[in-house]
């Protein structure tokens, strides 16, 4: 896709979710909507170090909640308005993602998730521990009664959120084609040859962990205020970890579409079954779904449709000869 | 741009074990020079210092640039890549799940051989033909002949002042390993190029190259011109089996 049609459809899919403040007023839709971006923004994030580099960060969930706890410290100590936290979150964040790079720069592989994983257990401890931001017993926050312009704050939250999602999404778009995205894909395939072609693996792999932190704590920053209410349980959700990382699997890793389709797919269809069924369910769901598309279609969806497209080209070809 | 490569007196080693001690070797612009040696003798690690993936214990490992000194020792790979020496990893090192056409751009990473591009990319096709016809192919998928011409190619894309080659004999069939290694012959005949080439299939490499060093257990044990080290007795011995 040229960048002329990628802004035409990113700014299109902008003006829709305005229009459909104006016209829909169930507000369940902007809770569930606003859970599905969301997870648009965090697959993104995970996949330009997971899909893209190869990297795999179990992490999610530490990123995430260090962009909620900075929203959360600014609301107790200055009443921040909503702008400030979304860039202090992500900035926080991405040096945490900075650090975490410089950290784990000589481990590899399994080694590298295992301390992503550390990282997320070490981090809700100290939230657990921390008065300020409410401890274990959490902290209720009061969101302001109306936003300007949407008079709903659900529905405001819910449009920053898209905008969150398509920055996320141009981000990884654009990665995807510039140098920085052959150099990780590079580390990927074979992180030495990369090495001994010239490629700059250990800056690159930090611009990967940064933007990928940034972009987990951009997600978090909003949610203090969605949820009114935050506890260290809830925002180092498992869900967090596991949904970050099958979205991209599902939907393919390879390419920015990949997590879209993923957490399009699988955010709504969790939020469906959180209806219907039970809220217990989500877990399941997810660990199903995945286990289906490692076995069926381990390039994801957006492999599976290539490899049909690849297959239905070359029978053209043949009966065309 | 004139260019030598002189390493004064390498010593290298992993951990407690040392495998280079005390080697020196020069090479000089427009030549091809080879470096002669069976498994375990120091070759790869050799071409690793001078790529700055192995970090010499002592020693010197410098470029002669137009009459300026440009030492390598202590740089990165990165680096050393910027400076115009590249290298074509023993067993290929492709990016196996990249096409081939990926694989040639990542070759051309460096700043300024982004700007030659699409010239090098065409020069790339031009010697290797094959590569044109398979570009859009995963890289892993090629047979092992193309994939040394493609590791080849690859390395040619950053433009190099120096082309180092380690061992591009390994896993190949005879009849392939000829067909490489004329191909190298005829690069560098048309394009001047400087080369390294570790090898240790001897009647091989003595086809294109200008001089020749015998490393037995990490020593230059030898060094002469093509036709002395035909003649020579350790190579008589260790490879001709006289």
């Amino acid at each position: 896709m040229g960048a002329r049609s990628f802004g035409a459809v990113a700014l299109a899919v902008v003006v829709a979710g305005l229009a459909v403040t104006r016209v829909l007023d169930n507000q369940y839709y902007y809770f569930a909507g606003y859970v599905v971006l969301q997870y648009v923004v965090l697959a993104t994030a995970w996949n330009i170090l997971g899909g893209y580099t190869g990297y795999v960060n179990f992490g999610t969930p530490a990123f995430f909640a260090l962009g909620a706890y900075t929203a959360v410290v600014l609301i107790q100590s200055l009443k921040a308005p909503l702008a400030i936290q979304l860039v202090a979150g992500a900035i926080i964040s991405g040096l945490l993602g900075l650090a975490l790079g410089y950290l784990t720069l000589r481990l590899r592989g399994v080694f590298f998730s295992i301390a992503t994983l550390a990282l997320a257990v070490v981090l809700q401890t100290m939230f657990i521990n921390w008065e300020y931001t409410g401890g274990a017993r959490g902290i209720t926050l009061v969101r302001p009664a109306s936003a300007p312009l949407f008079g709903n704050y659900v529905q405001f939250l819910f449009v920053v959120m898209l905008g969150l999602a398509v920055l996320a999404v141009a981000t990884a778009w654009w990665i995807e084609r510039s140098w920085i995205g052959r150099g990780l894909t590079a580390i990927r395939d074979n992180e030495e040859a990369a090495e001994c072609m010239g490629v700059p693996t250990l800056r690159l792999k930090l611009v990967a962990t940064t933007v990928s932190g940034v972009l987990m704590g951009l997600a978090g920053a909003p949610f203090p205020y969605y949820v009114t209410f935050v506890e260290p349980t809830s925002v180092f959700d498992l869900n967090y970890a596991v949904n970050s990382l099958a979205m991209p699997m599902i939907g393919g890793s390879t390419t920015w579409i990949g997590p879209v389709i993923g957490a399009v797919l699988l955010g709504t269809a969790q939020q469906i079954a959180t209806v219907t069924i039970s809220s217990a369910l989500n877990l399941l769901l997810v660990g199903l779904i995945l286990v289906a598309f490692v076995i069926l279609a381990p390039e994801g969806i957006v492999g599976l449709v290539q490899r049909l497209a690849r297959r239905s080209g070359e029978r053209t070809r043949r009966s065309g000869v | 741009m004139a260019n030598r490569l002189v390493v004064r007196n390498v010593e290298a080693g992993y951990g407690a074990v040392r495998v280079l001690h005390g080697v020196s070797i020069e090479v000089n612009d427009g030549e091809t020079v080879v470096l002669l040696g069976t498994n375990g003798n120091g070759k790869s690690t050799l071409i690793n210092c001078v790529m700055g993936v192995v970090r010499p214990e002592r020693g010197e490992i410098y470029l002669e640039r137009d009459g300026q000194r440009i030492d390598l020792v202590g740089r990165t790979p990165e680096e050393i890549v910027h400076l115009g020496v590249t290298l074509v990893p023993e067993g290929r090192r492709l990016f196996p799940k990249l096409t081939v056409e990926e694989n040639l751009l990542l070759g051309a990473f460096r700043a300024d051989a982004r700007r030659d591009i699409a010239k090098n990319l065409e020069f790339c096709f031009e010697a290797f033909p094959v590569l044109r016809e398979r570009k859009r192919q995963l890289a892993g998928s090629m047979s092992g002949g193309e994939q040394q011409m493609l590791a080849i190619g690859r390395a040619l894309m950053a433009t190099p002042a120096i082309l180092l080659v380690d061992e591009p004999s390994v896993g190949l069939a005879p009849v392939l390993v000829s067909r490489v290694i004329a191909k190298i012959r005829e690069l560098k005949e048309r394009y001047h190029l400087t080369v390294l080439m570790a090898e240790q299939n001897f009647n091989q490499a003595v086809k294109i190259a200008d001089r020749g060093y015998v490393i037995v257990h990490g020593q230059i044990a030898f060094e002469g011109r093509t036709k002395d080290l035909t003649e020579h007795e350790l190579v008589k011995k260790f490879y001709l089996g006289v």
